[in-house]
């Protein structure tokens, strides 16, 4: 790892006037620091978001439930409120990477990272879910904008995740059995505004499978969604599977997450 | 260089370090507490793993300045009063190890595996020692261990 500065400022404001061009934010570190000891990234300093306690934290109303920046997976997972308004959410959180990586890793961090194989990115994509930031609010759709790239502006800071709750939801992937990470992930949710079927890992970046949701909209059902293809082009393919394979997982893993809703 | 205080084992510690020091470089190398292991120094092992706050934590993803202020507990402190923690006395009963590398790692994630799950089922420990590799095979007789000590810690 490359020498950097550390600073741990205690508010929101503190962090992100501290942030220069070559500075990063670090939240739990489980992408950063192992990216950080394999040199493929350097940062002049490290902001450490751990010290601010308005990002932590879960709150659940009727219509939503909101999770702040810096609350890890495995908070997530274990929430009662989040278990009994969205169990698909904390579902996905308990699937993600290992019990080690979940008693460090954050929702913020996540995100705000966008692997293409991570678990979040669906649940935000698939439940209409809103990323507040300190400069503004924006749609998870809008969010995720392409291979490990975000709407995020260089002194933006994720605060928190706001998910509408829907009627019902599910989630099912295939992980790597390396890594955990979705080879495949598909998150289906019927919502007030209708049926939503989110995708991950199978692409660059998290996508909306709509001929599934205009299947699920009239029939929501796995039968619906089995036989409806995806097709292969611009799917990633790599030495895990190809983009046959992940294409043929979309309407497995999609028919599993709809037998799952609840 | 940043000074980073910590409780270690029950021992409060204190010392200037780099930033870029990793929570196991602190304690393998300045606490000279060396049953942490490295094993692949790129958080997929487990063998480094230690709880911090109670919570298990690959220590080689996570910096030595991340851990000031907190209590960190590493396999030198789980025996207590020179008896073997019922989760080592398990490994050491059911022959959960071989070449013994993952060990330290094992226990302290399977410690933390029995606190959440407190009366776990052969597949929640299979599932929940998913962060922790074991290169000699050695999976069966591990499972076996935290199953034996699970009962041994509940009663």
């Amino acid at each position: 790892m490359y020498s950097f500065d550390y600073e741990r400022p205690s508010g929101v404001n503190e962090a992100v006037s501290a942030i220069r061009e070559d500075d990063k934010f670090l939240a739990g570190g489980q992408t950063l620091l192992p990216t950080l000891k394999l040199r493929l990234a350097q940062a002049d300093k490290l902001i450490d978001l751990s010290g601010i306690a308005e990002l932590k934290g879960i709150s659940v109303s009727e219509s939503e439930v909101s999770i702040g920046a810096m609350t890890r997976h495995v908070d997530v997972a274990n929430s009662a409120d989040v278990k009994s308004a969205i169990p698909a959410l904390a579902y996905l959180a308990s699937h993600i990477g290992d019990a080690q990586v979940r008693n460090r890793g954050t929702i913020g961090g996540s995100i705000s990272n966008n692997d293409p194989a991570a678990d979040y990115p669906a649940a935000l994509v698939g439940l209409g879910a809103t990323v507040h930031t300190n400069k503004r609010s924006i749609s998870a759709e809008d969010f995720f904008v392409d291979l490990f790239e975000t709407a995020l502006e260089e002194d933006e800071l994720v605060t928190k995740v706001t998910f509408p709750v829907p009627e019902k939801a599910g989630y099912a992937k295939f992980p790597n059995p390396a890594s955990r990470f979705a080879l495949t992930g598909v998150f289906v949710a019927q919502t007030a505004q209708g049926v939503r079927v989110a995708v991950t890992g199978a692409g660059p970046c998290v996508f909306r499978q709509t001929d599934m949701e205009a299947a699920l909209s009239s029939n929501f059902s796995a039968d619906a969604v089995s036989g409806i293809k995806t097709e292969a082009s611009g799917l990633s393919a790599d030495i895990h599977a190809s983009a046959d394979y992940r294409a043929n997982l979309i309407s497995v893993m999609a028919a599993r997450a709809v037998q799952a809703a609840s | 260089m940043t000074t980073v205080s910590m409780t270690v084992n029950g021992k409060q510690v204190s010392a200037e370090v780099a930033p870029n020091t990793l929570l196991v470089q602190f304690i393998r190398e300045n606490l000279r507490l060396t049953g942490t292991h490295v094993g692949c120094d790129t958080s997929q092992c487990g063998a480094c793993t230690v709880h911090v706050d109670g919570d298990s934590v690959k220590s080689c993803t996570m910096l030595a300045v991340q851990a000031d202020g907190a209590e960190v507990t590493t396999i030198e402190g789980l025996a207590q009063n020179g008896e073997l923690h019922p989760m080592q006395a398990a490994f050491k009963e059911n022959h959960g190890l071989q070449c013994g590398f993952c060990t330290p790692g094992m226990i302290m994630s399977a410690v933390d595996l029995v606190k959440r799950n407190p009366n776990p089922s052969e597949e929640t420990i299979r599932t929940e020692l998913e962060g922790n590799i074991c290169r000699c095979t050695g999976y069966h007789n591990i499972v076996k261990s935290v199953k034996s000590a699970s009962e041994n810690m509940g009663g």
